[in-house]
């Protein structure tokens, strides 16, 4: 049973880190769009776009907690039998998005910050304004992909 | 896929024909303004005084709608954005000029109607001030100004601390005993203060005022002549005239809500003519004659030197742009590509001599895009919902067009590959069966089986076709910067910069294929004859060779000359980054699934019954248009970085100049012109 603890506590761990980091991007980003919108409500949509950029490592984490939850069995109701290896297998297969999407979505969040600032001086250059938070991503790509080939490759 | 070729064209006329030329170039709005002005010896028209007149007026206008904005607000719909601006039948300058000036006072009024509307607030403002002050004084029921009687003196004022009356006459008789021919009145206690009033026999008022003033006791500055219930109602009276009249004048602003298109009008027609003004007054000119020249689209050169020509007395001269010349950029492709027009300009216009490279990326875009959010239902809901649009507004702007129709194609790409997936809402038609209708399916069977495979399944096995389609990607990306070194014949370029690269890359692929290294991790096995083997490691090792000697060869020194070619075969590097950054095609992929499970499964859970289909169609509908949302954005930010990033790293780089015409530059309406 011990497994099992170790491969739920991966699957919250990868939700949870991931999620703080969205959130706290997310709403520093918020802040700075929401600078540009009382200057300019037309930019709304621009700027609204640059803030939810780093809101994707959340939804990487929760990915990789509900792919792990249900190779685990705990969603269908048929709880595999896991031994402390593979338990810990698990949480360590969870980590790479979690750990690389906390830091990234707050990194992601402060250049989000900037090319909002971008967009407030001057509205068409938004393409390139948009990149540079999106290569942050990369790194968060990068960990998501290494978490879930690591968790459906770990034989339950 | 092309630059519009431009040409430039020179025109010199008789003055008098000066605003019609202009009117006439206005309308057409073909032709970029464009002066060659060093020598400056010319006279120019000074039409400052003219420009700012216009341009007052427009703002007039402007200000004026904003007035009938506020006060009387259109009906607009949440899909009034892509309605787009009505047409004129006529010339803007033929309808608005007889209608200006009466409207021009219309907005006149309308602004000075604002003014006196604010001014009035203002007032009641004031006056509700000024009732605040008269409050304390409330019970007094002579003037504040009143002297007294014959024997007595009566006066107003304030202590600056809170006292009852027996506390006061307390006070007042410790300090001066032998007064006694008085009255104090409390009026009112509050705000730190006490407001009395004193009745006193004349004799003794100056005594008690003394003892008073020595407690703090100060006379009101401002004395009311009228007892201060009256000056209250008074005072309310004048409220409430002032909101009367707030309220006429905005009933009279409200029924000149039905000017609001003519305002429209006469401000687009001053914002016109304001731009006229502006380019009459950079024109050089003689006594008799000006001049005025740009660039123009060579396929409308020939037209536009015919028409001014003929009507009017005019020498136009067209030449082709000299060698050195920057000249504007003008995108013209077919309806397809013309749609991924926007998402190059974002990054930026081809430069000088480069390839407009708009059709490949627009392919790619919408190949890339389908992969991403492969979701059929999703895919089939983005394309009827542009395609509705489109057909539905058919005035809107010119560019949100455009990425409707990006969007329509990208939707047809997201079907075909949500269905090659066997995505559909994720796995909603399963949920469903085995929630509601008690269907057994076997672990891993679907009612949609994917035409493919299932990414979620086998996900070792997309990342493998995601880094395929990059290196697709990629390679389309150099064969670009090869073509484009051939059309130059800079054939060094072409074979030590893209020959070598293609062999060495090429030949480390198929180095990599057959080893047991790839074959454990993608679970795939080639078998190549030995003769492939041989072939591709001396390609491999002839495109390294090509490019370590090469790539610095416009170097004499040897010894740089081969350092710089070792630092360029360290890119080899980016190549292993660029292709494993389409691991976002994966990514992105399985995100859009899995989070349409996760909205089904949540929707799921309450089970079969009535309550239990309510809750699944809210979460369903909620759930489904967050993550459509979330990853239609996910899907849109990361194709554009594989385009920007990795497609146009290989050969592009932009910054060319937009083509802007001189051209009617309206706000509200559209008329005439190609």
């Amino acid at each position: 049973m011990n497994g099992m603890v170790w491969a739920l506590l991966g699957a919250v761990t990868a939700a949870a880190l991931a999620g703080i980091g969205s959130a706290y991007g997310v709403g520093v980003a918020g802040q700075a769009a929401a600078g540009v919108v009382t200057e300019d409500p037309s930019k709304f949509a621009k700027v609204l776009l640059l803030q939810l950029l780093p809101g994707t490592q959340g939804i990487y984490g929760l990915l990789v907690a509900f792919i792990t939850l249900s190779q685990i069995g705990l969603l269908g109701g048929s709880m595999a039998e896991l031994s402390l290896g593979t338990g810990l297998m698990i949480f360590c297969a969870c980590l790479p998005i979690g750990i690389v999407g906390l830091i990234s979505a707050m990194y992601q969040g402060k250049t989000s910050v900037a090319s909002i600032g971008i967009v407030a001086k001057k509205p068409e250059q938004f393409g390139k304004a948009m990149l540079f938070p999106a290569m942050v991503e990369t790194y968060a790509i990068l960990a998501l992909l290494v978490s879930i080939l690591a968790v459906t490759s770990i034989p339950v | 896929m092309a630059v519009l070729q431009m040409q430039r064209i020179s025109i010199c006329a008789v003055k008098e024909d000066r605003k019609a030329i202009l009117e006439q170039l206005q309308k057409l709005g073909v032709l970029e303004i464009n002066l060659d002005m060093k020598d400056s010896e010319y006279e120019r028209l000074d039409t400052a005084g003219a420009k700012n007149a216009f341009q007052k007026r427009m703002h007039l206008a402007d200000q004026a709608l904003e007035v009938l904005g506020n006060y009387a607000p259109e009906k607009s719909s949440l899909f009034s954005g892509l309605a787009g601006k009505p047409v004129l039948q006529n010339d803007i300058y033929t309808e608005a000029a007889p209608v200006r000036s009466r409207y021009s006072k219309i907005a006149n009024e309308l602004v000075s109607m604002d003014k006196e509307i604010a001014v009035q607030k203002a007032a009641i403002v004031k006056l509700e001030n000024r009732i605040e002050e008269l409050e304390p004084w409330m019970k007094l029921d002579v003037a504040m100004n009143f002297e007294g009687t014959h024997t007595s003196t009566f006066f107003v004022g304030t202590l600056p601390f809170l006292a009852e009356e027996a506390k006061l006459l307390s006070m007042i008789a410790e300090k001066a005993p032998d007064l006694e021919a008085f009255t104090i009145d409390v009026l009112s206690i509050g705000r730190d203060q006490t407001y009395l009033a004193v009745i006193v026999l004349r004799t003794e008022a100056a005594e008690l005022e003394e003892v008073l003033r020595n407690m703090g006791f100060a006379r009101p500055s401002h004395l009311i002549n009228k007892p201060p219930l009256q000056k209250k109602e008074e005072l309310k009276e004048r409220i409430h005239t002032a909101e009367e009249k707030i309220r006429e004048l905005e009933q009279k602003i409200t029924a000149m809500a039905e000017h609001r298109e003519a305002l429209r009008l006469v401000s687009d027609y001053y914002r016109v003519r304001t731009d006229k003004y502006d380019v009459l007054g950079k024109l050089p000119e003689t006594q008799r004659t000006f001049a005025i020249g740009g660039y123009v689209p060579k396929r409308y050169a020939s037209e536009l030197a015919d028409r001014i020509s003929s009507s009017y007395d005019a020498i136009v001269e067209l030449e082709d742009i000299k060698e050195e010349e920057d000249a504007p950029v003008l995108l013209q492709n077919n309806r397809f590509a013309a749609s991924g027009e926007g998402i190059l300009a974002s990054f930026g216009l081809p430069h000088k001599g480069e390839l407009d490279p708009t059709f490949i990326m627009t392919i790619f875009y919408v190949f890339l895009f389908g992969l991403m959010l492969s979701d059929a239902a999703y895919g089939a809901i983005v394309s009827i919902a542009c395609a509705i649009a489109i057909l539905k507004f058919p005035r809107m702007g010119e560019s949100l067009k455009k990425s409707l129709q990006l969007f329509f194609w990208c939707g047809l790409s997201t079907l075909f590959w949500g269905l090659m997936f066997g995505g559909f809402f994720g796995d909603a038609v399963d949920i469903i069966a085995k929630t509601f209708f008690g269907v057994q399916l076997e672990s891993g069977q679907s009612l949609i089986p994917a035409l493919w495979f299932v990414p979620l399944n086998d996900p070792m096995r997309m990342l493998m076709y995601s880094m395929l389609f990059g290196c697709i990607h990629l390679f389309t990306g150099l064969g670009i910067k090869g073509y484009l070194c051939l059309r130059d014949r800079d054939y060094a370029a072409f074979f030590f910069d893209v020959v070598c690269w293609f062999l060495m890359l090429l030949g480390l692929i198929f180095i990599l294929l057959p080893t047991d290294l790839f074959a454990s991790i993608s679970q795939m096995h080639f078998n190549f004859p030995p003769v492939v083997g041989i072939i591709s490691k001396a390609a491999a090792a002839a495109g390294a060779l090509g490019i370590l000697l090469f790539s610095g060869r416009r170097k004499k020194n040897w010894g740089l000359r081969i350092a710089l070619g070792a630092y360029d075969l360290y890119n080899i590097t980016g190549w292993l980054s660029d292709v494993l950054s389409y691991s976002r095609l994966l990514a992105l992929g399985l995100a859009t699934g899995v989070i349409a499970s996760v909205v089904n499964q949540m929707g799921s859970m309450v089970g079969k019954s009535f309550f239990g289909v309510v809750v699944f169609i809210l979460v369903f509908i909620v759930g489904h248009l967050f993550n459509l949302a979330i990853n239609l954005l996910g899907a849109y930010v990361h194709t554009c970085r594989l385009q920007y990033v990795e497609f146009f790293g290989k050969f592009y780089e932009g910054g060319g100049k937009e083509f802007t015409p001189f051209a009617a530059d309206t706000k509200y309406v559209n008329y005439g012109g190609k």
